[in-house]
């Protein structure tokens, strides 16, 4: 299945902002967080087609995942 | 407030009273500066000091702000600004909380923290500053961080709240407390290059947007470190949601997040 995967922010650094890629069928946002090298610690909002989710999410074809650093500073 | 009207009225010129016949009329008749600005502002003048909000802000709308009370959570980075910009705007009453004392770190971002007030609490700084900026606007200084057992007191007619805070579980704590009490909060948050902004209005709930997908308390913020221009961009923001909710103009951030990345310049909104 495709995914598309748009990174935000800090998450930009050193990876592709934005790739649509072939990933095995039944992939959660986890394994897409591992396979990019996101730290978890550091994820914020995660969005798939504009609604938000948790990382246990599964995936399927032609979903467009967002995924956004905390921001936590004041 | 007969005298008082008759002084302001015979006072002004242009429609406008100068801060030093404000200062007058209170010597003259007793009331507050705050009381004489609503007499100047009842009567269809306006302070000189409020000429150039022209017609951004009308004489009701200056007088919706006087009579406004903003709770600023957290006086750091953030709240640094937003005390200036609400102090400066005219919110008559500021609730500022913070626990915590100026240190060497905080000068290459918070707008009061000073090389000779470190050491000093930030809520005291703030009232320090508010009263030199603005003798209409009352700030009432609290220094401790909001909880739940005394944030209810703390925000206690209080018109709009700002989350300036610096950590998740505080701003979760200060979002439930906005909801139940039905106060609009308006969130702010920094790391980096990156900033992000929403408005939670009763009814509204953007709590799971605040969380962190793994249960941490600390965001990015702890490795990028923040500096000295992203804070003013976020806080100034927030300051407008803040004057748009009060005077009730405009679309708040409602049921939005604005992400902002100032490294690419590029704004982002999210439907929440």
């Amino acid at each position: 299945m495709q995914v598309t995967v748009k990174l935000f922010a800090s998450f930009r650094a050193g990876r592709t902002p934005i790739q649509t890629c072939e990933y095995p069928s039944g992939s959660t946002v986890m394994d897409i967080v591992v396979q990019k090298g996101i730290p978890v610690q550091e994820i914020g909002i995660m969005l798939v087609n504009c609604r938000h989710v948790q990382l246990d999410q599964e995936l399927v074809d032609g979903d467009v995942l967002a995924i956004f650093p905390l921001l936590g500073g004041g | 407030m007969g005298g008082v009207d008759a002084y302001l009225i015979a006072a002004q010129s242009d429609g406008l009273v100068s801060t030093s016949c404000q200062g007058e009329a209170c010597r003259r008749f007793g009331v507050t500066f705050a009381e004489a600005e609503a007499a100047i502002l009842t009567l269809g003048l306006f302070p000189s000091r409020y000429q150039r909000n022209r017609e951004t802000i009308s004489n009701e709308g200056q007088l919706a702000l006087l009579q406004s009370c903003v709770a600023v959570i957290g006086c750091g980075g953030l709240g640094g600004y937003i005390v200036e910009e609400l102090a400066r705007l005219g919110v008559g009453r500021i609730v500022a909380a913070d626990p915590d004392v100026f240190e060497e770190h905080n000068l290459n971002r918070q707008l009061l923290s000073r090389i000779d007030n470190l050491g000093e609490p930030k809520v005291a700084a703030a009232a320090h500053r508010v009263a030199e900026i603005n003798p209409a606007v009352q700030l009432v200084p609290h220094r401790k961080a909001l909880g739940v057992e005394n944030g209810r007191e703390l925000l206690s007619g209080v018109t709009v709240a700002v989350d300036a805070l610096d950590n998740v579980q505080s701003r979760l704590e200060l979002a439930e407390l906005c909801r139940e009490l039905a106060i609009p909060l308006v969130h702010g948050a920094i790391a980096g290059w990156y900033g992000q902004v929403a408005t939670q209005l009763p009814g509204d709930d953007i709590s799971i947007y605040l969380a962190s997908a793994a249960g941490g308390s600390k965001g990015v913020e702890s490795r990028l470190g923040n500096p000295s221009f992203t804070p003013a961009v976020v806080a100034s923001l927030q300051v407008a949601e803040v004057c748009k909710v009060i005077l009730g103009q405009g679309e708040p951030l409602s049921g939005r997040m604005l992400i902002g990345n100032l490294l690419e310049m590029e704004f982002e909104e999210i439907r929440l």
